[in-house]
């Protein structure tokens, strides 16, 4: 908008070059008034923006500070004002052992446990995303409702979806449980969210049902802007549809596709709704969220609470960072 | 009938069935959640797939319980509040990085962006202690200041997207009548964007109405509760006794204004949804 406005001021200078000095002087106030302008608009710019930052401040950046602080202190929910500094002993500390988050077997599970759900289940939503994208860019008859029911899981509050899942995976009178042995698949009725063995796969079930509808609509909007005549060639070249999906779709979408895992990927490495609903805090499906939340609140220990909030937050910049980091670098190549 | 033509009806046929899969997939457990919800208590446990009586007494239990009624005005005041606030401040920061060019312009975007990646746990210790200082503990005033954590930074760069995309003629003509940037904002882009607003603000309103942790950690008594965190705790008379009834039947309750609006600007929040991530 500036880099035009300042186009046409350049026009007005052409056209007057053979003008008289007074409209020279007219020109040479007019750029001024543009700056002035441009230096006002930049001035609003930053009064506009303050109150967005303001706040952000206080909920965001300020708290990261706390928390990080808090982490190296021996808080507690009763007495936050009274903490002392004790460095790194939150973490780690030798005091005739090793103590501290970073000794405690039950942090490494749930550090296991949160990276074997995202992985499991942002696998299965880009997988089956990609499907569901694929069905609903096909031009078919009622396309349009088909549409809005995909989008219901993904409308349904979490705690609602985890209480239904619950419900139907009951281990007495689920509907799962009714079907599979109707079908002879399994021979006794599965203890889904209270066995070690099964509960994560509960968990996955219910957010990967919750969480495809949002894959694949960032990857619907991928491929509806594909050019057709690519499609067209194939065609008129006899190629498999399959080998067409392989070699062009999905190098095409793969921008879309990589958005939506990152995204995906994200929220599930902060996972806590779903499983505190399904399971609460059993050790078999504990994530890092649910154990910081545990030490935070339940046990009153804020100076452990937020060295273990600490470490998710630390963890997770990783991870992005690398993502981003492969990702353009893969993206680079590619092209 | 020749081999061509009942391969391309295989084809036909395997393609409605996926379709029908699909369906059932997305819709059937919360249609089981409505059969469950409208069941009387002495059948709950026979599984069936059909409504067979009409018995509201589960929706009569839930609706009498004043904490449940609590929580669903309390929701109500905390999804709406943030609404507003976000949009309000999402409007004013998205005329700044959207219209204007300025330094720091993209840091300001990265650290938005950078928030709206926040675990919301890495912040739970630091923003109890803001809140309890406000005073604004077990309040809906502490829920909606901690809510514009996640729905600020989105609602900030889907409307910087959408600003983005409106013609410059617009602004150089109000620029040009000397009007303020307030002026324009509200003059003329405010009207153009409405309805990426009702896309913003629908976003904002679900994730409002949907949030958990925060709810559940800086609330304590029933009456503060909002509705997510007062049917996490719905208990029975043991852990084994849950009264699956009213569980449902308050599941129902929430979700189908959801539901009804999801389906009935579909389109918008897809918009909404593209925007925000493909420019993310």
């Amino acid at each position: 908008m500036i880099t035009r406005q300042r186009a046409a001021t350049a026009d007005v200078a052409g056209d007057t070059r053979d003008a008289a000095p007074l409209e020279r002087q007219a020109d040479s106030l007019h750029r001024e008034r543009g700056t002035r302008v441009r230096r006002r608009r930049v001035r609003a710019a930053w009064l506009f923006l303050a109150p967005m930052l303001v706040v952000l401040a206080a909920v965001a950046g300020w708290p990261l500070v706390r928390t990080f602080w808090f982490s190296m202190t021996d808080a507690s929910l009763a007495s936050l004002e009274g903490a002392q500094f004790i460095g790194f002993e939150n973490y780690l500390v030798f005091d005739n052992g090793w103590y501290g988050i970073m000794a405690d077997p039950l942090w490494w599970q749930s550090v296991w446990n949160t990276l074997y759900f995202t992985v499991v289940s942002v696998a299965l939503e880009a997988m089956l995303g990609v499907i569901v994208a694929l069905v609903l860019n096909a031009r078919f008859r009622g396309r349009t409702l088909v549409r809005a029911a995909v989008l219901i899981p993904w409308a349904i509050p979490t705690v609602v979806s985890a209480k239904i899942w619950a419900w139907m995976l009951n281990d007495q009178f689920g509907i799962i449980n009714h079907v599979l042995l109707g079908l002879g698949l399994i021979d006794a009725p599965l203890s889904w969210t209270a066995d070690a063995s099964l509960s994560m796969w509960a968990v996955i079930i219910v957010d990967v049902w919750k969480a495809t509808p949002f894959v694949a609509l960032l990857v619907l909007a991928a491929l509806q802007m594909l050019p057709s005549d690519c499609y067209e060639a194939a065609k008129v070249d006899g190629i498999h549809p399959v080998r067409v999906f392989f070699r062009v779709t999905l190098p095409l979408i793969m921008p879309a596709l990589l958005v939506a895992i990152i995204f995906r990927a994200l929220d599930a490495l902060r996972v806590f709704d779903v499983i505190y609903v399904l399971t609460s805090n059993a050790s078999s499906t504990m994530t890092m969220s649910i154990y910081a939340r545990q030490q935070l609140v339940e046990f009153q220990d804020v100076g452990y609470g937020s060295a273990a909030s600490t470490l998710l937050f630390l963890i997770i910049a990783l991870i992005t960072v690398v993502y981003l980091y492969l990702g353009r670098r893969q993206l680079g190549g590619g092209s | 009938m020749t081999l061509r033509t009942l391969k391309a009806l295989m084809l036909r046929l395997g393609f409605w069935l996926l379709v029908a899969v699909l369906m059932v997939y997305a819709i059937f457990p919360f249609y089981y959640a409505v059969v469950t919800s409208l069941k009387p208590s002495s059948e709950l446990f026979e599984v069936s797939y059909w409504v067979d009586s009409l018995d509201l007494a589960n929706y009569a239990t839930v609706l009498s319980q004043p904490t449940f009624l609590a929580a669903i005005r309390n929701s109500v005041i905390v999804a709406v509040s943030v609404v507003i606030i976000a949009l309000l401040l999402g409007l004013t920061a998205a005329w700044a990085l959207g219209r204007v060019r300025f330094r720091g312009r993209t840091t300001v975007m990265m650290t938005v962006l950078g928030v709206s990646m926040f675990p919301q746990v890495a912040v739970l210790s630091g923003l109890f202690e803001v809140i309890r200082t406000l005073d604004l503990y077990n309040s809906p005033g502490g829920l909606i200041l901690s809510y514009t954590i996640f729905t600020l930074p989105f609602t900030v760069w889907i409307l910087t997207t959408f600003m983005r995309q409106l013609p410059d003629e617009l602004e150089e003509a109000a620029i040009v009548d000397g009007a303020s940037p307030w002026v324009t904002l509200t003059k003329v882009f405010m009207p153009l964007l409405w309805p990426a607003m009702a896309t913003t603000g629908l976003l904002a309103f679900i994730a409002a109405w949907n949030e958990f942790l925060f709810a559940l950690t800086f609330t304590l008594t029933d009456s503060q509760r909002t509705v997510p965190v007062a049917i996490a705790l719905i208990s029975g008379g043991s852990q084994y006794e849950l009264p699956w009834g009213p569980i449902m039947a308050a599941s129902v309750i929430v979700t189908v204004p959801l539901v009804v609006l999801v389906v009935i600007f579909q389109r918008r929040i897809v918009s909404g949804l593209t925007a925000g991530a493909v420019k993310g």
